[in-house]
């Protein structure tokens, strides 16, 4: 893992004051962004940018990481950290977010974007793909999480929101690689939640429908996919009133409470 | 047209994470003429091109919003190169108002931007609907031309990425002969990955509007005397009266309120026309009904009101897909410029030969182009009279009567806009723009587009290509 850092801003001093936000305006949030590149983050950091939240982004690609945060600096954040990093690397992962959250000095929500599609024909043939899929999207995440629970849990406060998909909630045969990495990640999602909850530490669990971005631009039916600054305003209210489990759009809610009921002697004959 | 040997989008996917993002899709232009199969490759990064055409052998051009009315924007058996997912802001300078964006970024996003920060856009169309690179590429032009000039004139640089990989710094001193080129260049010249723009700033949301009646082209040209130093001028014109109402219209003009007022972004739209309209909907009795009501809409011969920017610069952006009113057959502009020496006289020829012809629709707009040269060695305004009107497709109709207005426009010295064409000939197009093969020379090799191959088809594909490498990028 190539763990570059470069602050987007000048070095800080102390704590960064409000800029251009009137002084009733409540103090800006500190958030660490994992998988900044990704569409939905992306969007989503436009918002928060727009209300002048201090963001510290982690990104695998220095090039488009660099894009990003100009684009956030640019609408309004008060501070833009970055850090390069493949988050498939768990054994650094522990320095990175120290590094992360010192920059930031401190940390209100943690929003974990990062996580890939795969090639599920690949992954039936070809376990290394297959346990790709299974360590990005949900072992590198675990590993992560486990650093920040117990860092929130020993501070008593902390939104933890993290991407998962409707994927998650039944296997399917044309993503079920992907899928079962979701369903991983949302149990474990639950299970957290269940144990930091009382601690004053929130957990959200996000499954986005198909949405517009980079990572689906390839699949059928794209032109009717949800649109991710819709999906990201969605996001952004469900962390701010600090909901448990958000379906995006949330019209997936009932959908997927069909497909999780239809008994599996039918389920398995199905085409999805 | 270029041979397509077109490949299968999976040939290219090694992984999910480096296929080319692509689908086959429908993509249609405003005028929704003429209907092209292509495919559909949607640009997030600067970086994706032109990697993600690595090992294929199709020929591409880069789009945006697809807000251009005929073929400029398409590429039959093609790849379009969407460039709408590139929409980052790099910086924004409140000292100078220079904002440095991808140019996938839409005007409404930069509106969204530039407004609560007390900036607008230094020329806009009559569409907010846009993207910055397709702005530039069309070198668009709007109501302010004759204090501002086109687009272009307010772009200090901008980046040139060819298809070979080449990074193309452009600017006036930079490079100068691609910035020339790239300005009004159609997307031919390579994808432009982000540009420079700069903002003007404002007080308030609101604009000072008068509406002043006309009766004739003498009159228009008495008002557009009068009104010379106000900024913002742009007439309605009825093309269906003759007689006495002959080239009646309304002349309106606007300039940003001095008294400082709200800043807020504007809300988004809520009206979408929800389907085709049917073929009939348009007709003589229905377009002229509704010049008479637009005319007498302003009751008294001259008004003066405070109104919104959005109604007074993008009247139709509040009505999505307004286009569908002209039904599933589609619309045509016909826009020109025509010289002074022979505005007045072309301008009445071709408004009679309009009304006579009974095609005329509402949406007629004249205006004057002001004397500001435009930097695109193929940029479309000129001094002169500027006049626009949407036609429905009408089968054995509306093309002879466009080749008609076409010829007349010719005869009096005007051309012809690119962006707002479907049916300019290739006479026409080279007599219009005499630059076309200085220009050509500038036109990346794998980068063309149905507009291109049309209105240049009496050359023959090789001599095309030995054009098109010719130039070499001179960093």
């Amino acid at each position: 893992m190539s763990l570059s850092t470069q602050p987007a801003t000048q070095p800080r001093t102390q704590s960064t004051p409000n800029a251009g936000i009137s002084p009733s305006a409540k103090v800006t949030k500190k958030i660490l962004v994992l998988g900044a590149t990704s569409g939905i983050a992306e969007a989503i950091c436009r918002i928060w940018a727009s209300q002048g939240a201090q963001l510290f982004l982690v990104a695998r690609n220095p090039e488009k990481l660099a894009a990003v945060a100009a684009d956030l600096k640019t609408r309004g954040a008060a501070y833009v950290g970055t850090a390069v990093a493949d988050l498939d690397d768990t054994s650094r992962h522990a320095e990175l977010l120290s590094h992360a959250i010192n920059s930031l000095t401190g940390m209100d929500i943690a929003l974990l974007a990062h996580g890939i599609l795969g090639d599920q024909p690949r992954a039936e043939q070809d376990f290394h793909h297959a346990a790709h899929i299974l360590h990005t999207n949900f072992v590198a995440p675990v590993s992560l999480l486990t650093w920040l629970s117990n860092y929130c849990v020993q501070r008593r406060s902390g939104v933890l929101a993290v991407i998962s998909s409707v994927a998650g909630d039944r296997g399917r045969k044309s993503n079920y690689l992907y899928g079962s990495s979701k369903a991983g990640l949302s149990a474990y999602l639950a299970g957290l939640r269940n144990r930091v909850d009382r601690e004053g530490v929130t957990v959200l669990t996000i499954k986005p429908g198909p949405v517009k971005t980079s990572m689906t631009a390839h699949m059928k039916g794209f032109e009717k996919f949800a649109d991710v600054n819709k999906v990201a305003q969605a996001i952004a209210k469900g962390i701010d009133k600090r909901v448990d489990t958000l379906y995006v759009p949330f019209q997936w809610a009932p959908i997927m409470w069909v497909v999780r009921h239809i008994p599996e002697r039918f389920f398995k004959k199905l085409n999805l | 047209m270029p041979a397509s040997t077109a490949e299968p989008a999976a040939s290219t996917h090694s992984t999910a994470s480096t296929s080319a993002p692509s689908v086959h899709s429908p993509f249609e232009s405003w005028g929704r003429y003429p209907k092209y199969n292509a495919r559909l490759v949607q640009l997030h990064w600067q970086s994706d091109f032109p990697a993600i055409l690595a090992g294929s052998h199709e020929y591409a051009l880069p789009v945006g919003m697809g807000r251009s009315y005929g073929d400029v924007c398409l590429l039959k058996d093609g790849v379009l190169l969407q460039t709408t997912g590139m929409n980052r802001l790099l910086d924004f300078d409140p000292e100078t108002g220079v904002l440095t964006a991808e140019s996938g970024v839409t005007l409404a996003q930069i509106l969204n931007f530039a407004v609560p920060r007390g900036f607008f856009l230094p020329v806009t169309p009559g569409t907010k609907y846009v993207t910055l690179g397709g702005a530039i590429a069309n070198d668009i032009h709007g109501k302010n031309h004759e204090v501002a000039g086109s687009f272009g004139n307010h772009v200090p640089c901008f980046e040139l990425v060819r298809s070979d990989g080449t990074r193309i710094l452009c600017s006036q001193r930079d490079n100068p002969d691609w910035f020339h080129a790239t300005i009004g260049g159609m997307g031919l010249t390579g994808l432009i990955t982000w540009a420079q723009l700069r903002l003007r700033p404002i007080v308030s949301r609101a604009i000072d509007y008068e509406g002043i009646q006309f009766h004739g082209i003498d009159e228009f040209l008495e008002l557009k005397q009068r009104y010379k130093d106000v900024e913002y001028t742009v007439s309605w014109v009825d093309c269906v009266s003759t007689g006495k109402n002959f080239a009646r219209g309304i002349f309106m003009v606007g300039e940003h309120s001095k008294v400082p007022g709200e800043l807020k972004p504007s809300p988004d739209p809520k009206l979408v026309f929800p389907i085709d309209a049917p073929a009939f909907a348009l007709n003589r009795t229905s377009v002229s009904a509704f010049n008479t009501v637009f005319f007498h809409k302003q009751r008294k011969a001259h008004v003066k009101l405070v109104q919104d920017y959005e109604p007074f610069f993008y009247p139709l952006d509040a009505v999505l897909h307004w286009n569908r009113m002209y039904g599933r057959n589609g619309l045509v502009q016909f826009q020109y410029a025509i010289p002074w020496e022979g505005a007045k006289e072309g301008t009445i020829a071709i408004l009679r030969e309009i009304a006579n012809s009974g095609l005329a629709s509402f949406l007629a707009v004249l205006k004057a182009f002001g004397d500001i040269p435009s930097l695109g060695i193929m940029s479309f305004p000129q001094p002169g009279i500027m006049f626009a009107l949407d036609f429905p497709i009408k089968p054995g109709i509306t093309f002879p009567l466009l080749q008609r207005l076409g010829d007349m426009t010719l005869d009096y010295g005007g051309r012809l806009y690119p962006a707002k064409d479907a049916a300019m000939t290739p006479r026409q197009f080279q007599t219009f723009y005499p630059n076309w093969q200085q220009f050509a020379r500038f036109r990346d090799p794998m980068i063309t587009s149905s507009f291109w191959e049309r209105v240049t088809a009496e050359h023959s594909p090789a001599q095309r290509i030995t054009e098109t490498t010719g130039a070499r990028p001179t960093v």
